[in-house]
């Protein structure tokens, strides 16, 4: 049964990778598997972090925006890269960096695209997305961002994905969807999915505009204001209603 | 040896270099021009140094903010922005800025973390010429340098060869240029970088873990300048090798 989760969830980039089966599915077959049993992640494309693209952490910045360094509001879509080493699935456990004793979560969704989208408009731009999937993007905590370092974003295992790919078609109503993240079972955040500047079909067309996403890419929405932290020992779950349930425990270095 | 990746009679081949231009690994023998050029290698992470040389950290002084360098400016870019030898770019209409930028591309070939100064060459696979163009234009002050511009499709130029690292003795003593329409636009020597090879490993490799196919792009010295639809650009590096692009229009791509 593992073996054929894999399979199912480590699709090859190119592959068409949403599954047609009900959330409820992916969530008898990830108990069934026993509760430590670690996943891979669903996809294997290259994952883009959005920036500021929830009015709360937009606003968080405040008139900052005018001042230096930043100087000016965004205009463009603010992207980021989360390189292959970062990216881990359900359930693999997240060293802390012994520099970093508290890193900050940043549960979103991910957009996972399925089909070449290159300059396409707002109004055809989810016609290209395979599906949603539950995304932790973990930060070292930092205050600018200016230029941060990739340290701060890029560690191995900072951006556990998962546990699957649920189909566009049965994610009706991307724009509107609950966010919840539990740090040992206690909810410490909210958000939603309807608080974007840039809601998902006109982020699409923003980026595809520069930059061709492909197959298998994941363009994850933008985390919400002040993200909880965490700590070695500490485990997180991060709650996409209709979307799935993303679980990684924070290990110390030491352990690994 | 030199190799490449290049699409040719309804396939995608791996080539070597050839007195009359380069030998497909099936056996057939082309010209340069008669082939399409790939990226020479599947690309992993792809990590680009900005303000490695230090007479271009001059000549861009003004616009910076964060004068001070404790640790290297290393920022990424994704594998689908990458476009091989003889390829083109595309300059979109509205900018007034949008300049190349001639670097020493280095490729790792084996897995690497918390790798030390002293062992960090032996993690290295090969060597690159890439051209890794800006657009001025759309620079916003939020995650620096931001992919609108630094990660736009076929910005980014590769190849045309991976070099075996075994045939490159000395990767810090290399001279570079940039040739506009056969004038010399942008010279340097890989001997100025601020952060060597070496270095660049040990920082990346102390907090992620490098592995095959990932590339790091080591920066340019100065001498950057606008170029314009129709300019065709030679970064070339000794030893390395020889990338041609050409610079395209909106109208190429539909726009």
């Amino acid at each position: 049964m593992l073996y054929m989760l894999e399979q199912s969830l480590a699709r090859p980039q190119g592959e068409a990778m949403a599954t047609e089966a009900p959330v409820a599915h992916w969530q008898a077959l990830a108990s069934s598997v026993g509760r430590r049993q670690a996943f891979l992640p669903p996809t294997r494309g290259t994952v883009y972090g959005t920036l500021l693209n929830h009015r709360d952490a937009l606003a968080a910045l405040g008139d900052q925006v005018n001042a230096a360094p930043y100087k000016a509001p965004p205009k463009a879509p603010i992207l980021y890269i989360k390189p292959r080493n970062t990216v881990v699935g359900h359930r693999v456990p997240v060293v802390v960096p012994a520099d970093a004793p508290e890193l900050e979560m940043g549960a979103t969704l991910g957009v996972v695209i399925g089909w070449t989208a290159s300059h396409v408009s707002q109004a055809q731009a989810l016609d290209f997305v395979a599906g949603y999937t539950v995304v932790n993007d973990i930060s070292v905590p930092h205050a600018s961002v200016y230029r941060p370092s990739m340290r701060f974003k890029c560690r191995d295992g900072f951006c556990p994905i998962g546990p699957a790919i649920v189909a566009r078609a049965l994610v009706p109503e991307p724009d509107a969807l609950d966010i919840s993240v539990g740090i040992d079972n206690e909810t410490v955040q909210r958000s939603s999915t309807a608080g974007l500047v840039r809601p998902i079909a006109q982020l699409i067309a923003d980026v595809t505009e520069f930059m061709t996403l492909f197959p298998g890419d994941v363009l994850t929405v933008g985390v919400a204001a002040n993200g909880p932290r965490a700590r070695a020992g500490q485990t997180v779950t991060i709650t996409i209603h209709g979307v799935g349930q993303l679980e990684n425990t924070l290990v110390s270095g030491d352990s690994t | 040896m030199k190799r490449a990746r290049v699409a040719y009679g309804g396939a995608i081949h791996d080539a070597t270099e050839h007195p009359a231009g380069l030998r497909l690994a099936d056996g057939r023998v082309l010209a340069e021009d008669a082939v399409v050029w790939l990226p020479p290698l599947e690309l992993g992470t792809v990590i680009a140094l900005g303000l490695n040389y230090a007479d271009h950290v001059k000549e861009l002084s003004k616009e910076l903010t964060v004068t001070s360098k404790d640790e290297p400016l290393a920022f990424l870019k994704s594998p689908g922005a990458l476009i091989g030898h003889r390829g083109q770019t595309r300059r979109p209409a509205d900018v007034t800025f949008m300049h190349y930028e001639c670097e020493l591309a280095v490729v790792i070939g084996r897995s690497a973390k918390n790798v030390r100064r002293e062992e960090a060459m032996a993690c290295v696979a090969g060597y690159c010429v890439a051209n890794d163009y800006a657009i001025r234009d759309y620079l916003e002050n939020y995650y620096r340098p931001n992919l609108r511009v630094k990660n736009r499709d076929t910005c980014t130029v590769l190849g045309p060869w991976l070099v075996d690292a075994a045939d490159v003795p000395d990767p810090h003593h290399l001279a570079l240029r940039t040739l506009v329409n056969g004038e010399l636009a942008q010279q340097g020597n890989t001997s100025d970088m601020i952060a060597d090879i070496p270095a660049l490993i040990e920082y990346l490799s102390s907090f992620m873990t490098l592995a095959a196919g990932d590339v790091i792009l080591t920066g340019t010295p100065d001498g950057v300048v606008n170029v314009n639809v129709g300019d065709e650009v030679i970064t070339e590096i000794d030893g390395i090798g020889r990338l041609l692009n050409t610079i395209v229009g909106d109208a190429t791509f539909g726009r």
